[in-house]
Formats: C-alpha cells, sequence, structure tokens
C-alpha cells in the first residue's frame, strides 16, 4: 500500500515562480499576462486528469486486498486443519493483515484526497474486503478449534460442586 | 504345654543334640540330627494318676536327665531318664511336712527349689544329697514385702526371688544356706543366665531403670563359692522407656578375665548393646511397627540471612555447576568428577529443616504399635525427634494407639504457628474402658495436652471446618453413638452449630453386616464446656443396610480421601463432548463375598462364591449401584478417588487375581447445559449439591486380569488435582508398582478410533501388563510392606511415597512426567554460557555489519 505513496517526491526545486525572480524586472518583449493565460488553461487540463487519475489510484488501492484474500485462501488450504507452527503462523497473519489494514484506512487513502476526489466509496470496498479478510481468519481459528464455541471450552475447570451435607465415619475401633 | 529343652548327646554318628519335648501325655526325645523319635515315655509310666508330672527338665550328665515334678502337693518327685534310651532308672520321691507352692518350681545347677504355699520359707533338695531342707525368708531377706516368687531367671546356684517392691538376688552355694547378695527396688529386668566359656562360672544381668534416661546395669558373676558384683550406670539422652527385656553376653579379654555386654529391648521396641557404661550401638526397631504416619510442613526459611553466606553458597553453587559443565563436556579430571559425584550425592538442600520452595521436604510423622510418635525428615530419613506421650503412659492399663490426625495445620493467617497432631489412643480391660487424647507439636515433639476422656472413642472424624486459629474440627464418636465435638470452645461449638445440621455419621459393624447413619442432634450441655471430654450431642439414627449374613459378609469399605482435591468435575473427550463425574464426597464403596468364600482357599468351587460391591450415599443410606461378580473371592483391597473405585480380587474360575474399575457419571448434568450460559456464567454447575437430590448415574465398569496377589493399594495426590493418578500397588513382593490410571480406564477397546487415541486411550488387553519401570522401589523390598500413604509435593507433578512395614521407604513419583520444572541435573552454567556467547556473537556481527555498511556508503 505504501507503493501508491511511492512517486511522493523527497525534494523538490520549484523552478517556475520564486519571490527571489520576481524581484527581477522581466526581459524586454515578456508579457507575463499571456504567459499566466496559457497557464492557467493547461493547468486546467492538467488538473482534470489528476482527479480521474487519483480516483483510478484510489479504486486500485482499494481493490488489492481482494488479490490479498485470494492468496490468504490458498495458503490457508495448503496449511489444513491440524493447530501446528504454520497454520498457527498463517491464521494470526491472515487475521493480523485485515486488522491492521483497517486502522490504517485513512493513511492509506490520504494522497487521493482532495475537494475534488471522492475517497468514499473505495473506502467502503477497502472496509468490506479487509473485513471478509478477517472472517477467513475468524472461520479458520475456528475449524482449528481454537475458538471457545463449545460448552466443552468453558468447563474444563470448572471447580467441583460442594455438597450441602456432610458425613464421616467407618468401621469402630475394636 | 510344650517345653523343649535340648541337651548334647554323643552318639554313634557324633555329636548332636537331642531334643526333649515335654506334652500333656509324653516326653519325647527327639534327635536334632534327623529328626528321628528317640524314645517316649508316657505319662502313666511316670505316676500313677496318669498327669504329667514333670514341670522341669535339666541334663545331670552325659547319660542321663533329670525329670523334676511335684508329688501331689507336699513333695518332689525327681527321675532320672537315661538319655539314650529313655528308660526311667529310678524315681526319688522327697516328701516335706507342709504344702508347696506348685507355680514356684526352678531348678539350678545343683538343686531343686521352690517355695512353700504361703511363700514363708525357701524349700530345696540338692540333687545329689536329695535331702529337703528349708530356710526362711524372712530371716534372710528381711526387707522383702509381701509374697514372694521365684523368677525364671537363674544362673549356677543364683536364683531371683520377686517381691511386691523389689527383687532379691539369692545364692544358694555349698553352704546350703541361702544367701542374700542384693536387693534391688524400682523396676528391674533381668536376664536369663549364662555360662561362661572355660569352666563352670555362671553370670546373670540385671537392668535396674534408676529414672527415665538412666539404667543400671548391674552383672552377677559366681565363681566357685564367690559372687562378683559389678555396676554401671548407663545414661540415654532419648526417652526410650522402661526396659522390657535384656539378654547377657560374655567375651573373654586380652587378660582372660571376663567383659560382658547386655542387649537391652526397651519399651520402645529399640534395640541396645550396652558394654563399659556405653551404649555402644541402638537400632530404632520401634519404626517396624508403625501404624499410622501423616506429614508436617516444616518451618519456613527464617528470614535475616546474612549475605556473606548467601554469597559463599552462591560461589559454591557456581563451583558445582562449573564443576558440572566439565564433567558434561568431558573435560573434568577424575578428582573433579568424584567431587561432583559427591556434591551428587551429598546435595545438602534436602536435609535442611526448613520448608523448600517444592515441597519436597517434609516431616514425617508416624505413630508406632508402642506408643512412641516419632519424625523423620523426607531427606535423609533421619529421626527428627522421638518421644512417647506421657499422658497415656501415666494411664495405667494396657494401651492401644488408635489414629493419628492433623490438628492445627499451619496456613492463611497462622502461619507461624507450629503444627499439631492429635493421637488418639484407648484403654480396654475388664474393669474400665476409657479413650485417651492428646496433641503434640510436630516440631518439637512437646506434649501440648493430653485428656482421660469418660467414654470409649468408637470414631473419630475429621470436619471439613477449622476455628480461627486454624484448629480442625473433629468430632469423636461414643459406644453410645454420641457425638463429642473437639476442640471444646465457644468459637468452634458457634461454628459447628451452624453445619450441625448437615453433619451426619456412619458406622460400619462388620460381625453384624450393617451400615448405619446417624444425623448429629443438638449440643446436650450448655456452657460451661468441659474442656476434656468435648461438647456432647446426641445422635438419631437414620437408616440401616443389612447384608443378609447367610449370604453377604461385608470384607472391605473404602471412601475418599477427605484431603482429596479435585480439579474439575467435567472430563472432556476429543470429540468436544463433555462428561460429568459424580463427585458426591458423600460416598462409601463396600465390598461384601460370600460367607462360604472366607473358608479355606481352594476348598470352595466358584459356584459358592461371589463378591458383590455397593456404592452407598452415606447421607441417606441410598445404594446407588450394585454389581455382583461370580466366581470371585477375597482378599478384596479397594481404592476410592474421585469418580471412580478400583478394586483387586481373586477370580476362581480363572485362578488369576482381577482388578474391577468403576467410574461414575452424572447424567443429570449432561443436557442442560448450553455455552451461552457458560460465556455468561449463569450456569449453575458450581452450585451446592444435595444427597437428597435426584441421582442419575452412568456407570461405565471393566475388569483386567492381574498377575500378582497385593498387599496394599493406594493412588498418587497431587497439590491440585490436575496431573494424572498412579495406581500405587504394593505387590506380595514387597515392592511398590505404579499403574498408570489410564490402564484401568473403562473406556478402553480393542481397537480405539483416532480420537479415542487421541484421548490417550490404550488399546484394550485382558491383563495390566507389569513393565520393569513401572517398579517404583526399584529393587528394593519393604520388608513386610504393610500401607503407602500419598503426599502432595508443592510442585503439580509430583507426589511424595511412603511405604511403611518392616522397612520404610520414601520416594518420589510424577504420574504425568516432571512438567513444571528442571531436574537437579538440569545443567544452568551451559545454559547460562549459551547466552553469554550468543549476546557477544550477535554484538561482533552488529559491529561488523556497521562497518561494512559504512564501507559501502563510502566507495
Amino acid at each position: 500500500m505504501d507503493k501508491g505513496k511511492g512517486g511522493a517526491r523527497r525534494w523538490a526545486i520549484e523552478f517556475s515562480e520564486t519571490a527571489s525572480s520576481r524581484d527581477v524586472p522581466d526581459p524586454p518583449g515578456f508579457l507575463r499576462s499571456s504567459l499566466d493565460l496559457d497557464e492557467a488553461v493547461s493547468g486546467r487540463q492538467k488538473k482534470d486528469t489528476d482527479t480521474s487519475w487519483k480516483q483510478q489510484k484510489a479504486w486500485e488501492v482499494a481493490q488489492a486486498p481482494f488479490k490479498n484474500l485470494l492468496m490468504m485462501g490458498f495458503m490457508m488450504w495448503m496449511a489444513g486443519n491440524t493447530v501446528h507452527l504454520f497454520s498457527i503462523g498463517i491464521t494470526i497473519s491472515a487475521l493480523w493483515q485485515p486488522i491492521s489494514a483497517l486502522q490504517s484506512v485513512g493513511k492509506v487513502f490520504e494522497p487521493f484526497q482532495d475537494a475534488r476526489t471522492d475517497t468514499l466509496l473505495p473506502k467502503i470496498c477497502f472496509i468490506c474486503l479487509n473485513i471478509a479478510g478477517l472472517l477467513l481468519g475468524l472461520w479458520k481459528l475456528n475449524s482449528l478449534g481454537l475458538l471457545p464455541t463449545h460448552v466443552s471450552d468453558w468447563v474444563s475447570s470448572l471447580p467441583p460442586a460442594p455438597m450441602a451435607e456432610f458425613s464421616g465415619g467407618g468401621i469402630p475401633f475394636k | 504345654m510344650l517345653i523343649v529343652t535340648s541337651i548334647d548327646l554323643h552318639t554313634e554318628s557324633g555329636k548332636g543334640k537331642l531334643l526333649l519335648i515335654l506334652g500333656d501325655r509324653h516326653l519325647l526325645g527327639v534327635s536334632s540330627v534327623d529328626g528321628a523319635l528317640k524314645w517316649s515315655i508316657e505319662s502313666k509310666e511316670l505316676s500313677d494318676n496318669g498327669e504329667m508330672n514333670i514341670k522341669k527338665i535339666v541334663q545331670h550328665d552325659e547319660k542321663s536327665i533329670y525329670g523334676v515334678g511335684f508329688l501331689s502337693l507336699s513333695g518332689f518327685v525327681v527321675w532320672d531318664i537315661d538319655a539314650k534310651t529313655g528308660h526311667i532308672n529310678s524315681r526319688d520321691v522327697i516328701t516335706h511336712h507342709q504344702e508347696l507352692s506348685m507355680n514356684d518350681l526352678i531348678v539350678t545347677e545343683s538343686s531343686v527349689i521352690s517355695l512353700d504355699r504361703d511363700g514363708k520359707n525357701i524349700v530345696w533338695i540338692s540333687l545329689n544329697q536329695q535331702v529337703l531342707q528349708i530356710a526362711s525368708i524372712e530371716r534372710h531377706i528381711p526387707d522383702g514385702k509381701g509374697r514372694p516368687h521365684l523368677m525364671e531367671e537363674h544362673a549356677g546356684n543364683i536364683f531371683v526371688l520377686k517381691f511386691k517392691n523389689q527383687i532379691s538376688l539369692v545364692n544358694l552355694g555349698s553352704s546350703n544356706v541361702p544367701e542374700l547378695i542384693q536387693s534391688l527396688q524400682d523396676h528391674s529386668i533381668v536376664s536369663l543366665g549364662i555360662a561362661l566359656p572355660g569352666g563352670d562360672k555362671h553370670a546373670l544381668s540385671v537392668i535396674q531403670q534408676v529414672s527415665e534416661d538412666k539404667i543400671n546395669v548391674h552383672i552377677f558373676m559366681e565363681e566357685g563359692d564367690k559372687i562378683k558384683v559389678s555396676s554401671e550406670l548407663v545414661g540415654s539422652d532419648i526417652q526410650r522407656g522402661f526396659v522390657k527385656k535384656a539378654y547377657l553376653n560374655a567375651y573373654t579379654r586380652n587378660d582372660r578375665s571376663h567383659g560382658f555386654r547386655v542387649l537391652v529391648v526397651a519399651e520402645d521396641s529399640s534395640l541396645s548393646l550396652l558394654q563399659q557404661g556405653e551404649m555402644v550401638w541402638n537400632r530404632e526397631d520401634g519404626l517396624a511397627s508403625i501404624i499410622e504416619a501423616s506429614t508436617a510442613e516444616l518451618p519456613l526459611e527464617k528470614e535475616g540471612v546474612s549475605v556473606a553466606r548467601v554469597e559463599h553458597s552462591l560461589l559454591e553453587w557456581l563451583k558445582g555447576h562449573w564443576l558440572k559443565l566439565k564433567t558434561a563436556l568431558m573435560v573434568a579430571s577424575v578428582e573433579e568428577a568424584a567431587a561432583v559425584q559427591a556434591l551428587r550425592l551429598k546435595s545438602t538442600d534436602k536435609t535442611k529443616m526448613s520448608r523448600d520452595h517444592n515441597g519436597f521436604r517434609k516431616l514425617l510423622v508416624v505413630l508406632t504399635k508402642t506408643g512412641k510418635l516419632y519424625t523423620l525428615h523426607t531427606g535423609d530419613g533421619r529421626i527428627v525427634w522421638s518421644s512417647f506421650i506421657s499422658g497415656f503412659r501415666r494411664s495405667g492399663g494396657k494401651l492401644t494407639m488408635l489414629k493419628l490426625l492433623p490438628w492445627q495445620v499451619p496456613h492463611k493467617h497462622a502461619m507461624h504457628e507450629n503444627p499439631v497432631f492429635l493421637v488418639a489412643a484407648k484403654v480396654a480391660s475388664e474393669e474400665n474402658k476409657f479413650g485417651l487424647l492428646a496433641w503434640v507439636d510436630a516440631y518439637s515433639g512437646m506434649e501440648i495436652n493430653s485428656v482421660r476422656l469418660t467414654y470409649f472413642i468408637e470414631q473419630i472424624i475429621p470436619l471439613p471446618l477449622t476455628d480461627g486459629a486454624e484448629q480442625r474440627l473433629h468430632i469423636i464418636i461414643d459406644d453410645h453413638a454420641n457425638a463429642h465435638l473437639f476442640p471444646a470452645t465457644d468459637e468452634s461449638l458457634q461454628i459447628f452449630l451452624e453445619h450441625a445440621q448437615s453433619t451426619y455419621f456412619y458406622m460400619t459393624d462388620k460381625e453384624k453386616g450393617t451400615i448405619t447413619g446417624f444425623a448429629v442432634k443438638g449440643p446436650q450441655t450448655a456452657s460451661p464446656l468441659s474442656p476434656s471430654d468435648g461438647v456432647l450431642f446426641r445422635s438419631q439414627q437414620l437408616w440401616t443396610i443389612m447384608f443378609p449374613s447367610d449370604t453377604e459378609r461385608i470384607v472391605t469399605t473404602a471412601t475418599r480421601r477427605v484431603d482429596e482435591v479435585v480439579h474439575t468435575q467435567a472430563k472432556i473427550l476429543t470429540n468436544q463432548d463433555v462428561l460429568y463425574k459424580y463427585l458426591n464426597k458423600n460416598t462409601l464403596f463396600v465390598a461384601t463375598i460370600a460367607p462360604s468364600g472366607a473358608e479355606a482357599f481352594g476348598e470352595t468351587s466358584p459356584e459358592e462364591n461371589w463378591l458383590v460391591v455397593y456404592i452407598i450415599d452415606t447421607i441417606t443410606g441410598r445404594i446407588l449401584y450394585r454389581l455382583k461378580h461370580s466366581g470371585m473371592c477375597g482378599p478384596v483391597h479397594a481404592v476410592f478417588s474421585e469418580n471412580w473405585i478400583v478394586y483387586h480380587y481373586f477370580n476362581v474360575r480363572a485362578h488369576r487375581f482381577e482388578y474391577s474399575v468403576i467410574e461414575m457419571y452424572d447424567r443429570n448434568r449432561i443436557d442442560n447445559k448450553n455455552m451461552l450460559q457458560f460465556m455468561l456464567g449463569k450456569d449453575n454447575a458450581t452450585a451446592t449439591l444435595s444427597s437428597y437430590s435426584h441421582v442419575d448415574l452412568d456407570v461405565k465398569t471393566q475388569s483386567y486380569f492381574f498377575s500378582h496377589s497385593i498387599k496394599a493399594l493406594t493412588v498418587t495426590s497431587t497439590a491440585r488435582g490436575i496431573t494424572g493418578k498412579q495406581i500405587l500397588v504394593g505387590s506380595v513382593g514387597d515392592q511398590i508398582l505404579a499403574l498408570d490410571k489410564r490402564f484401568f480406564d473403562p473406556r478402553r477397546t480393542a481397537e480405539p478410533t483416532q480420537a479415542e487415541k487421541e484421548d490417550g486411550i490404550i488399546p484394550l488387553t485382558d491383563a495390566i501388563p507389569i513393565l520393569p519401570q513401572f517398579y517404583l522401589s526399584h529393587a528394593y523390598r519393604v520388608e513386610g510392606l504393610r500401607g503407602i500413604i500419598t503426599v502432595p509435593a508443592g510442585l503439580e507433578s509430583t507426589s511424595l511415597v511412603f511405604a511403611y512395614g518392616v522397612d520404610l521407604f520414601y520416594t518420589h513419583t510424577a504420574p504425568s512426567r516432571i512438567y513444571d520444572s528442571l531436574t537437579g541435573e538440569f545443567n544452568y552454567a551451559l545454559l547460562l554460557i549459551t547466552i553469554f556467547a550468543l549476546l557477544i556473537a550477535i554484538i561482533i556481527s552488529w559491529i561488523l555489519s556497521e562497518r561494512k555498511e559504512l564501507k559501502e556508503k563510502w566507495k
């Protein structure tokens, strides 16, 4: 998911307009106003393409857990239903990944967030897919028998019931 | 009457002994070489009335023996009998004008001695001259009080007269006048006289009890006509009670004089050898007669141990582990290996007199038949203290020890109190019959209190209640089925009254074949309480179970241990099913057998034998379960724990010993539980149970053959009851076998399914196997094994086992292996060194990788 932000620049030098460049008078014959107009037109176009690109990217990110889900399912099938190190590891990661993804929902969609991009639907999609992943993990946990869903899981350390009466005795000493 | 005397006899076939057997009708001479009957004399050959008149037999010379007896009431008869043929050579009668005392007759070296009927005179005849002589006792022994008796013990011409208050040693030498040697007061024991090697010297010893811990050893040696008397005072720091028996033994010193040693049997059955005024050795043979055993915790480690000691022990500890490491790496020298071995053997930790973390160090408190209490340390089996209960000894009469019960166990708020034990005994004689109680401090052996009860103790029942000082409440049942509450304080009475309504007791009468249940009824005595007799409660008979005496006879009963800890009431199977154990504490297992089965072994047919077992609720008298085994007979041994009973008996039909197991599950609880109730804690699984509620038992049984007859049967016990159980069997070969309870599982099938295998079900076999590793006692034999007790250790995995008989044996057992601690052999030093080495490796590799990275960056 971090890959989506991968393009974020570490640093940038703005050559176009700086305060210092303004201090220097324009060369003769250079009309700043026409240039500004020109730039405004191309800028609008650019911004439009940027928005749709962002939207597209947001959807891509939202759908990413689906692949993950498939892969997890395959891994779980491979791991089998007996409790051992491998199956427990897979199950834990299957539970942990959706949870951590859900925790960072805001962060994931942050790069695409602006006034003109609607990230609500991708977010919902993302959340749904992760919840599905979580359920898959829980189902696996249950099929491993690690969820306390039987009476036996609750009575294993049930202390014996106290007796209302007491009785003692035996064979008399002769 | 049967008297066996042996005399030396020279026969053609060499030296041998002739055994003389005196019966009611015959005097027999039997050769000790081949057991052949040499001769026999019938009583009518000896006298006219046909009665056996010979009372004593002595050897006269190599060829003849003397038989001595009384003639009617006033005379002696001496028969001279040929030792080889049994021919009566002569019969001499010496009469006296007064009647003789028929109970007093001894035959010394040269005379026959008796007393007259009133005990006023000594009457004797010399065997050589056969002349009757009389001497007045009053004149010769003026300080003797009361009617004297002749004691059997004599040596040479020395004989002993026992008066009421003293014993008097008298010499009847050649002067023909009884000569008083010495009179001894106090409690005195006379040893048998011995003939000294080389020459006709004789000796006799008298052990005189001067005080509780001091005895005076008198030795009387007869040398010709002279009597040599020597006395030595021997002290002992251990209380041993009165001397019961003494045996004299002589040896020749370097200067050819005679030395003596005396073997003394004391009241506590201990043996001591006394020589030259010192106790040479001592054996605590009283420990061979243990009747009850219990354990007490040792005191807590004292605070404020100096730093130096800790450092020292730390250094020692490190050194020990360094040596162990060296041996593990096989670089240790021979001396070092020996040092490690010595360390292991010594392991001083084991013998400390303080509580250890794992609860392995304990005091074993044992009560012996002689009435002496001993405490042994489990670390090395040494005796920490031993003492008689003085309150019992003062009571007089024949004392029988009954029970040893933990009275006060340091616990909770009474942590710093010493543990106290209650000892119960009884005195039963023709005229009076009463019980005795004593309270003894387990650390010092001090008797805190002792009382003489006005009633007889039939049974002592420890209640599941304790008072503020952690003293356990007990009720004592007397012979009129009254209950007496102890301790008799207001506090304990208040505590008991809250529970008196639900307190019951039962009595099993083996002779009548009945079991009777009683309820306790309100206190009879209003305060003031009598602290020596307890608070009296009457009882009301509620029910009686009568076993028909012509078909059934009670042989064995078993109940659950009072202090048994059960971890859970549920048994969970692999398929998530739950079985609820039937854990009613008030259940009694009773085994009865056919009366004919009690007859001599092998005389009855399988059809005449049966074994019936019952499980009875002791509150209501309800028979919960009954099972009849046809063709089985006793002896029956049984052990009852949690919800199961294992019992051992003999199968007459198959001619093999057998075990049966009964497991009880409560069917009432199976259905009405769903998980949500448990999740929300709304279940009533831990609600109080009553014996009066409906019972629906699911009983599972199974039987297995076993190759041994057994002497004792018990089960391991652990601190929390989580660990699996082992059945401990005292085998007929005096060994202890630990059999896993899983062998007795009634759910065993011939081919267990995968799920059952996961449950630990062993495939069904017809017999319980005995594998060499089951022998808990290894190659040792606990001679005369009588009982085994088990005590939980502090570690849940471990149970302490103490077996007693003539020998004592103590060990640990871990039924599910030791899963909660590292063994003593574990090499901590190796672990520490490994961790240390790994840490260093991590640091070095980290530094190297940092350096490499820096280099990469500069490239």
